[in-house]
């Protein structure tokens, strides 16, 4: 049977024809057999170029469609829904790849991935002569989702999958629950607190009862794919039983003797090894951190809930879908960087704001009154080298709100920006201009030319070449210097690393695609919201956990998955039964059947997930793989290799 | 690679996997990580369904090398498939020397779904050895 088809050779903008002559390519294969219609466009997956397939395909009455564009993980499932609106089974698509493995992995060599790409056009043309119509299978899709991260992003997602009707496991590595946003007090644009977004968000929670809260909770391994995913959790205890009195508790933390920076507040106060959690954290329960524990007793005398029998618990769920919300680190100025860790008054943006929040009618650090406050910007973001290239987002909104708040509190403050270009976008314009108003001084330099602190009779000084005034040399006296420092991604990366997902060049978790997929991965069924995609303000990162929310949950929702229909087949002529086949196939989809007495394998289908490892191993090659026939795989060969 | 000129270095066949080797070869794009041109890539879905006729047949039809960019343990249908991956190559080396092949010529590594950098180092040496031993 000679197939009618069609190929389309897409520009992606310039992606591919900046690097792959597009129309060489088209050319090459135009006159190819069955080839009744080849084009280049702009954008394959644009709407009016879709809408040209779906024409085209009626037409010329099309029986097999390629395109060559970007990876399939982007469009393949976009294209074989065009055909499939034109009428055609989707399996008699097939896409080409010349995006991702041509003109990017290429861009050095433009006559080698023109050339590259011929090939892989032609391996597809050969692919899509030989395909088969074909129907999907269907497999039943547990419907649950793992949320893994309880911040802001985890918890907005919860709420609105247990909403949609889905089973909710939270799972909060921490004892308590609030990530980031419980440590802020008032945030822009409303002066909201932190503990009210995140107490509003916990009693929602509690509302439902089909999500189950787990914290000291890690995933420690998995299993399966989507629709089915296996997950092992380990539960941390808090070796304090949940009726201790506030009264007992403050004796035993009284009494500790071990003494650690406090993380919540980014290590300007210290916390005992027994501990309370801060209002805005929930649940409202102590624990005991077993890191820093010495386990000298000295709790257990003071107060009888204590309970150190309390032992590390196993937990294993089956869901349908992983949603990650694993948030951000603050970036950690390295030792010595403007100050940081050698000058006493230099602390960062986050560690500002705790200190905000502790005083009172003074603004008072280190036991000296601050006036005269120094902020410099873009501490760790935007940086010449090294992987923080990328701007944090948040900073520059979040550090001239803390600017304004101060000031406001505190009449005689004066704040100078030491900055590199403000980037209050959006909504938050307003607060720049407030800023101003008040009096702000903004002295500006490029990454090149960064202000420098140093510390000199007991002064710290604050010295920029100011492009704002002409690289006029402009110094300052700071009774505090604030380091406006963004956000990275987190150090532990345990859970990401687990599941496999892909990290881009900021070692943030890595979506499918920018703007048409955001909030999926690579691994089916793996979605990602908040910071740990990159760097989000609060807005952002609810806007990312509600698509990821609806994406896990459109996966789940009718409780069965359609899965491609590629199976193993037999040939019973070649057939002579030995079994080898039935000793590699994992799943047991293998029987004996009795045709003409002859013994002869048989494949269950409903079984049968299509992996082909029972391809190799038959000796006298009777199986075949729906898609991945010798005939295909080896055209395709033929195909990707010039004539010699 | 200097710019403009043709693929004229050693052919090499990739067979990838659909959801593990191949998105990291796809990242190595992303991240413009460039390898020679003449490496091509055909995507099945486990590494242990390539049959050692479709390796031959690459090699008869004129590839230099294959290449297995393997699931290990990443994969998806299950934990056998490092050893089995492992078996079929073995047995498609001795049928290569049977045949007056180098075996060197069929590589094989794990490549998992974040490994782009070790997949363009995989390439990037075997085409140096099929330059070396092809001289």
């Amino acid at each position: 049977m000679n197939k009618k088809i069609g190929v389309y050779v897409c520009h992606c903008g310039g992606n591919i024809s900046d690097y792959v002559d597009v129309e060489k390519v088209r050319t090459a294969i135009e006159n190819d057999e069955g080839i009744c219609l080849a084009k280049t466009t702009m954008f394959a997956c644009a709407d009016s170029n879709q809408k040209e397939m779906v024409d085209d395909i009626l037409a010329q009455k099309l029986d097999g469609v390629v395109v060559a564009s970007c990876s399939p993980m982007l469009h393949l499932i976009t294209f074989r829904a065009v055909v499939e609106r034109a009428g055609l089974n989707k399996y008699n698509y097939v896409h080409a790849n010349i995006r991702e493995q041509v003109s990017w992995a290429h861009s050095d060599n433009k006559a080698g991935a023109t050339d590259k790409a011929i090939r892989i056009v032609k391996a597809a043309i050969a692919k899509v002569r030989e395909a088969e119509s074909l129907e999907p299978l269907k497999i039943k899709a547990t419907k649950a989702v793992a949320v893994i991260g309880g911040g802001v992003a985890g918890l907005r997602a919860a709420i609105e999958l247990a909403e949609a009707g889905s089973d909710v496991y939270l799972i909060e590595k921490e004892h308590f629950v609030g990530g980031r946003v419980s440590q802020w007090d008032t945030l822009c644009m409303t002066d909201e607190t932190g503990k009210e977004l995140v107490t509003r968000l916990y009693n929602e929670l509690m509302k439902h009862r089909n999500i189950t809260l787990y914290t000291g909770a890690e995933v420690v391994k998995h299993s399966g794919s989507v629709g089915n995913f296996k997950l092992e959790l380990t539960l941390r205890p808090r070796y304090i039983r949940f009726n201790c009195t506030e009264e007992e508790l403050q004796k035993a933390i009284d009494v500790c003797p071990v003494e650690v920076p406090d993380e919540f507040n980014f290590g300007i106060t210290r916390r005992k090894a027994i501990y309370h959690n801060y209002p805005s954290e929930y649940p409202h329960l102590p624990a005991i951190d077993m890191n820093n524990c010495t386990r000298c007793g000295k709790c257990e005398k003071v107060c009888s809930h204590i309970d150190f029998s309390q032992k590390i618990k196993q937990v294993d769920l089956t869901v349908g879908s992983i949603l990650l919300a694993t948030g951000f680190d603050p970036y950690e100025p390295s030792e010595g960087e403007f100050g940081y860790g050698t000058i006493k008054n230099v602390v960062t943006l986050q560690q500002f704001k705790r200190i905000v929040h502790y005083c009172d009618n003074n603004l008072v650090y280190n036991g000296k009154k601050i006036e005269n406050i120094a902020y410099i910007y873009c501490v760790g973001s935007r940086q010449l080298d090294g992987e923080n290239k990328y701007c944090s987002r948040y900073c520059c909104t979040s550090n001239i709100y803390t600017a304004i708040t101060v000031k406001k509190k505190y009449k005689t403050i004066h704040n100078y920006h030491f900055n590199r270009g403000i980037r209050t976008y959006g909504k938050q314009e307003v607060l720049y201009e407030e800023s101003s108003k008040l009096g702000d001084i903004y002295l500006q330099s490029f990454e090149d030319d960064p202000p420098v602190v140093t510390y000199q009779d007991g002064k710290t000084m604050v010295k920029i070449n100011d492009i704002l005034t002409g690289h006029k040399s402009l110094e300052m006296v700071a009774d505090l210097v604030v380091l406006v420092t963004g956000m990275v991604p987190r150090k532990d990366n345990a859970t990401g690393e687990l599941l496999k997902i892909p990290r881009g060049r900021d070692k943030f978790f890595n979506e499918i695609h920018m703007k048409l997929r955001p909030v999926e991965t690579v691994i089916d069924g793996v979605t990602i919201a908040g910071a740990s995609q990159g760097p989000k303000n609060i807005m952002e990162s609810m806007n990312s956990a509600l698509a990821a929310a609806a994406k896990s949950f459109s996966l789940i929702n009718s409780g069965e998955l359609a899965l491609e229909p590629i199976v193993a087949k037999v040939d019973k002529q070649i057939c002579e039964w030995c079994g080898k086949c039935e000793a590699a196939c994992p799943y047991n989809a293998f029987s004996k059947l009795d045709v003409e007495g002859k013994t002869v394998a048989q494949v269950n289908k409903s079984i049968c997930k299509g992996c082909g490892m029972c391809l190799p191993v038959c000796p006298v090659d009777a199986i075949e793989l729906t898609a991945y026939s010798n005939k295909e795989i080896e055209h395709m060969i033929d195909a990707l290799i010039p004539n010699p | 690679m200097a710019s403009g000129k043709l693929n004229e270095g050693p052919k090499i066949l990739v067979f990838s996997t659909e959801k593990i080797s191949d998105p990291a070869i796809d990242m190595a794009g992303l991240l413009k990580l460039h390898y020679p041109p003449t490496v091509y890539t055909i995507a099945v879905p486990c590494s242990s369904a390539i049959k050692p006729r479709w390796v031959l047949h690459a090699f008869e039809q004129g590839f230099d090398g294959v290449f297995i960019a393997a699931d290990g343990t990443d994969c998806p249908y299950g934990e056998s498939c490092t050893e089995k991956t492992g078996e079929l190559t073995r047995v498609t080396q001795e049928m290569m020397k049977e045949k007056g092949m180098d075996p060197s010529r069929l590589k094989m590594a794990a490549i998992c779904s974040v490994c782009s950098e070790a997949f363009v180092k995989h390439v990037k040496s075997f085409t140096e050895n099929l330059l070396k031993t092809s001289n």
